[in-house]
């Protein structure tokens, strides 16, 4: 897409989405989270680089819509151990470009750093994310959420936040 | 007299009912280990698949070692050092190829894919040289079983079958599950880092007291039947093969169940293709029973945890980091039931996973209370009153009980009373 034709209103759009995304994310605010998938969404998290199939290699994430059910109950059921006592977030979301604009659905690439106090340790991760979104009476919906690790290459501690 | 003296030393520090905390946390006993354990038992390196060309190349590791594991021109598997034999560079860093001969970045010498010493850069420098002393490092003792090869940094020692022992049946019975009789490791590797000693790991995967609790939520929040398998009531078995290798034996409640392919959460209907394979490739009968059997859950000492869908390798960074590898099993040939065991398998393990996240804050926890509390002596007598011998005279007790941890750190305090 070119700088011309950047439609800066859809743009100004979807940035707003992919902060609350984020900021309900951080907040741990995990139906609130999961109310913004599209019903055919998948959330992927791919091991190893963003260039594996993830219909034939491992993935650490590779959620259809009701493993993102499963995930959200989870960290609801008051046992996701891995999650206590309660993960501390915040992230920085930037580089919002528009990828693409097919009418019904957008695509935008992000790069997100996230700064993260868990149990002992801070942590820092970093990723190249890249979203696919429909409107659904007239709000965007999440069809497709891909989180690329910067260090996806290396062993990872536990995920256990919304990345 | 040294030998005494170690001999004393383990003995106060293992019990048949628990042991001392310092053995998680030390890094004299760690040093130990990797030389009467790691660089001393046969250790599980990498499966046949992963180099199924001539030339196919891929990097794995012995203890601290780093490994690369290659099939040569001759076909036959390599474990050969990734130094360079000049000054000590890494030679491979590419996780995985194919590649003819490796050339070290650093003054360029280069080596066969079997790792001998091809050549070295402006000859003229060297003088009555021979190469074959300058050949890359090998793992002298190199062997597999039903594609899983292992390597002993010992010349000399038992066999790897002999190591193996009754374990060996439990590969057998994973390798039945598959219609083609060979299983592939063809999906990559998740790789897990944890801050814990990689002991708390090995007695975990065949420990049955905790899933109940641990993965309480997977229960709370899924069809998941594994709360029926390792409770008070279960007719599980927990099993001491010997050699430190342990099970859990889920066969008796798979057979009450009756019905094939419970083991794995789903139904024939569900997998049509993969059940005729099976009945085309063992008749009716034995297939059935078979997939009401199921695959096995077995820890194979000190570092293959075959966990009934996914494999797991551990290895051991230092006293309190470890390394879990973890990657679906795959049934060579078999595309229906291969796709159910990956999805399955990123569901449960690696860094998110639904099971295998609240495993490992509790290795990371239990890491840090080992560690702090001066004196501190586990407890691993659950089920010591119940223990019993089976058909094969295989210690085995209920599947919550602690024999597992008792058989692993018998054979421990065997290994370490040994080496010199
Ligand atoms: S260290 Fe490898 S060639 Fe010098
Ligand atoms: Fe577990």
């Amino acid at each position: 897409m070119s700088l011309a034709e950047i439609n800066y209103s859809l743009l100004r759009e979807v940035e707003q989405f992919l902060y609350l995304e984020a900021r309900l994310a951080d907040e741990n605010r995990y139906r609130d989270w999961e109310a913004l998938w599209a019903d055919d969404g998948i959330y992927w998290v791919p091991a190893n680089s963003g260039d594996i199939d993830p219909e034939l290699e491992m993935s650490i994430i590779y959620d259809n819509r009701s493993r993102i059910s499963v995930r959200v109950n989870q960290f609801l059921s008051g046992k996701r151990f891995a999650a206590q006592p309660e993960i501390q977030v915040r992230r920085v979301v930037s580089n919002v470009e528009l990828l693409q604009d097919a009418g019904e659905e957008v695509r935008v690439g992000s790069n997100a750093i996230y700064f993260v106090s868990g149990e002992t340790d801070d942590e820092m991760w970093g990723s190249r994310n890249e979203f696919t979104l429909r409107r659904v009476d007239g709000e965007f919906r999440i069809v497709r959420k891909n989180v690329v690790l910067v260090n996806a290459a290396k062993a990872l501690p536990n995920l256990a936040f919304l990345i | 007299m040294n030998k005494q003296g170690a001999a004393s030393k383990y003995a106060d520090l293992i019990h048949s009912d628990g042991v001392a905390g310092s053995l998680y946390n030390d890094p004299d006993v760690f040093q130990e280990e990797l030389k009467k354990i790691w660089y001393t038992t046969w250790v599980y390196v990498g499966h046949e698949s992963e180099v199924p060309n001539t030339h196919d190349f891929v990097m794995k590791s012995i203890g601290l070692e780093p490994i690369i594991m290659t099939r040569g021109k001759d076909g036959e598997i390599n474990l050969l050092v990734n130094t360079c034999t000049h000054r000590g560079n890494k030679l491979c860093t590419k996780p995985k190829g194919n590649a003819r001969s490796f050339t070290c970045p650093y003054h360029s010498w280069t080596f066969a894919s079997d790792g001998r010493l091809l050549g070295q850069a402006y000859p003229d420098g060297f003088k009555n040289v021979d190469k074959a002393d300058l050949a890359l490092g090998r793992v002298p003792r190199v062997a597999s079983y039903g594609g899983f090869v292992f390597g002993s940094f010992a010349e000399e020692g038992p066999s790897l079958e002999e190591h193996l022992g009754g374990a060996k049946e439990t590969i057998d019975r994973l390798l039945a599950n598959s219609p083609s009789g060979e299983i592939e490791v063809t999906t990559g590797y998740l790789k897990h880092k944890v801050k814990g000693n990689w002991k708390l790991l090995v007695e975990n995967e065949t420990d049955g007291y905790h899933p109940g609790f641990v993965h309480a939520s997977v229960f709370m929040v899924s069809d998941s039947r594994i709360n029926e398998l390792y409770g008070d009531k279960s007719t599980s078995l927990s099993r001491d093969y010997g050699n430190g290798h342990t099970e859990i034996d889920l066969r008796p409640e798979f057979r009450k169940r009756g019905e094939e392919l419970s083991w794995f959460n789903t139904n024939k209907e569900r997998l049509p293709e993969y059940v005729e394979q099976m009945k085309a490739a063992y008749g009716d009968e034995k297939a059935r029973q078979i997939m009401i059997d199921g695959t096995p859950h077995v820890m194979i000492f000190p570092n293959l945890f075959i966990a009934e869908i996914q494999l797991f390798v551990i290895e051991p960074i230092s006293v309190s980091e470890t390394v879990q590898h973890v990657t679906a099993i795959q049934f060579k040939g078999s595309p229906d039931i291969n796709r159910r065991l990956r999805q399955q398998t990123m569901g449960s393990v690696g860094p998110a996973g639904f099971l295998l996240a609240d495993d490992s804050v509790m290795y990371e926890r239990t890491h840090q209370g080992l560690k702090t509390r001066t004196g501190y002596r586990t407890y691993t007598g659950r089920g010591n009153h119940r223990e019993r011998l089976d058909e094969d005279g295989y210690l085995v007790g209920d599947s919550t009980d602690d024999l597992p941890s008792r058989g692993i750190w018998k054979h421990y305090k065997s290994l370490m009373e040994a080496g010199k």
